[in-house]
């Protein structure tokens, strides 16, 4: 990489020890992949690591020296949400012995570390810091050191922001530099579509399962969505926001999707169209029966499959505020056709702590704990991560929590026909 | 016939033992999580969606597979199973390196002065012609070879 005058002084250390290491692992970083100079960075970070998990000993140690070095983030971070929330998501006495003590003992300390180096607030801790609500919201162009890769792909796709699949810590580091190393995401060439998506279904695609499709079939290269716009429209707003929101987090988790764009719908795709397209661009036909093959394709991990659910985990990535309307809606309407006026199946919906402060202030919000549905700002996937999780016959709609955990994922309609009993 | 293959060296380094081959993409959380999470002496991978290295030892062995996937803490994974020397000694990517992987190898190097060997681009030939349990010699200039 070519370094300035001021990037080369600081790799040699002239602000000190910790900054030319933090210089060093970016160089070395950047030229694997060919990046040839630094850009830098335009607005605030999002980190991946918000959990003080036990076992990741080398994230305190390094935290601790750049603490110690006296180093902050220029701009605010946000960071993914908490594993615990005790007091929505109740647990038995050997659960919080094994998530306080054991998993995720750090916790505390960790967010001590977070809060001296930059961390926004108190209610910073979401995995979908975008939405209006959080704040953290990328311009067109912007360019970012973020990790948490639902955010990241929806930052790049959604918002026509700039970003590489990070790791966690190369996420702060960035950010505390200020410069990211310029390849991949972040360049012009870098964001033209490997493959032609072409959606040919009967109606709009469950959003978890197109993207887990797409996910699967493209892995870490860009795809160039044709025919979606037919059921989403060409507008973004917060109907297909959400969606996009859930689809492309499927696309990350199930594959390594980074940036995708949805002809007619996402910025780069109205600006630029099929000059967007690589001149030996794969094509994939999704049409109802791919769709259908996919989703049956899903393991089921639990050890008796007939098991009855003990626990529904809805928003993962976080609910938009949309959503949480939506959903009260959905639940009314199927406690009416069970003819019960609560939830049979333990069901927790998760949102940003913004979110969650604003949906407290409306009537739906009323009908929503009426019907026995928690509201929490946990992360779904940090709870079930817990070993004695892994035991429960956990029910999701999402294909993100799906994959990392063996929670059994159902379509939107079917989940909800579940937890109110709708036979 | 010679099975031999060369790639591009991302950090270099001697090794002579056992491999072991994951075909498919390695998820790191998933695979490594358990063992460090029980501070075990060595890691068994614990990916269930991984036949190839599910209940296998992955500790002081040359791990070869195409790329990792899964979660954006794969880097940190990396990273802190070096820090207890509990690390394959070596990760040989058929693929180019992806960018965790990547981050993983780079953090271990720079922060844990781990001397943990990384080489990449070796061709989709290895992930078929080289097998689980094979003797492999890795050299400094990237080149791996089947000894037994």
């Amino acid at each position: 990489m070519k370094l300035t005058k001021e990037e080369q002084a600081i790799l040699s250390g002239s602000e000190g020890k910790t900054k030319a290491k933090i210089m060093q692992t970016l160089v070395e970083f950047g030229e694997l992949f060919g990046a040839t100079e630094f850009v830098p960075v335009s607005t605030s970070g999002h980190l991946v690591t918000s959990f003080g998990i036990g076992l990741l000993k080398p994230v305190y140690r390094i935290m601790d020296e750049i603490i110690e070095a006296g180093l902050k983030t220029p701009y605010p971070f946000t960071v993914d949400p908490r594993p615990i929330d005790y007091k929505n998501v109740k647990c038995s006495i050997l659960d919080k012995l094994i998530f306080s003590k054991i998993m995720y003992s750090k916790q505390k300390h960790y967010e001590e570390q977070l809060s001296k180096i930059g961390l926004k607030n108190k209610n910073a801790f979401t995995c979908t810091c975008y939405l209006e609500e959080v704040g953290n919201t990328p311009k067109y162009g912007d360019i970012l050191s973020w990790a948490e890769s639902s955010a990241v792909v929806f930052a790049n796709s959604v918002l026509g922001a700039r970003c590489n699949r990070n790791s966690g810590m190369l996420d702060i580091f960035g950010a505390i530099l200020g410069k990211v190393p310029k390849f991949g995401l972040l360049t012009d060439d870098g964001r033209k579509a490997d493959y032609i998506v072409e959606i040919k279904t009967t109606h709009l695609p469950e959003a978890q399962i197109l993207g887990s499709a797409i996910g699967m079939k493209v892995m870490e290269k860009v795809p160039y969505v044709v025919g979606l716009d037919k059921f989403l429209g060409t507008e973004l707003n917060d109907d297909t926001i959400s969606y996009l929101k859930d689809f492309g987090a499927a696309t990350a988790s199930n594959g390594a999707v980074g940036l995708y764009h949805i002809d007619n719908l996402t910025p780069e795709a109205r600006k630029f169209g099929k000059k967007l397209w690589r001149e030996n661009a794969i094509r994939y036909v999704i049409d109802d029966a791919e769709l259908e093959r996919v989703y049956k394709s899903y393991p089921v991990m639990w050890k008796k499959e007939d098991a009855k659910p003990s626990l529904c985990f809805i928003g993962c990535p976080h609910l938009s505020f949309n959503q949480l309307k939506n959903w009260t809606e959905k639940i009314g309407e199927n406690l009416k056709k069970s003819g019960r006026k609560k939830v049979k199946v333990r069901t927790i919906m998760t949102c940003a702590p913004d979110v969650a402060a604003k949906f407290k202030k409306t009537d739906d919000y009323k009908k929503f704990i009426g019907y026995g549905v928690k509201l929490s700002s946990i992360c779904p996937l940090m709870y079930t991560n817990n070993p004695l999780a892994g035991s429960k016959p956990i029910i999701t709609n999402s294909n993100k929590l799906r994959t990392y955990s063996k929670a059994r994922y159902y379509k939107d309609d079917d989940i909800v026909k579940i937890i109110c009993e709708v036979k | 016939m010679e099975k031999k293959f060369k790639g591009r060296v991302i950090c270099k380094g001697n090794y002579e033992g056992e491999c072991v081959v994951s075909r498919q993409g390695l998820n790191t959380l998933a695979t490594f999580q358990k063992s460090a999470l029980m501070n075990k002496k060595k890691v068994i991978g614990s990916d269930q969606n991984n036949p190839d290295v599910y209940g296998k030892n992955l500790t002081g062995v040359a791990l070869i597979l195409p790329q990792t996937i899964g979660s954006t803490t794969g880097g940190l994974v990396i990273q802190t199973i070096c820090q207890m020397k509990i690390n394959p000694s070596a990760l040989l990517f058929s693929e180019e390196i992806d960018s965790l992987a990547a981050s993983g190898v780079i953090l271990a190097k720079n922060w844990e002065n781990s001397n943990i060997i990384a080489i990449d681009k070796l061709g989709s030939d290895i992930l078929s012609e080289i097998k689980t349990g094979d003797k492999i010699k890795i050299s400094e200039d990237g080149t791996v070879e089947v000894i037994e």
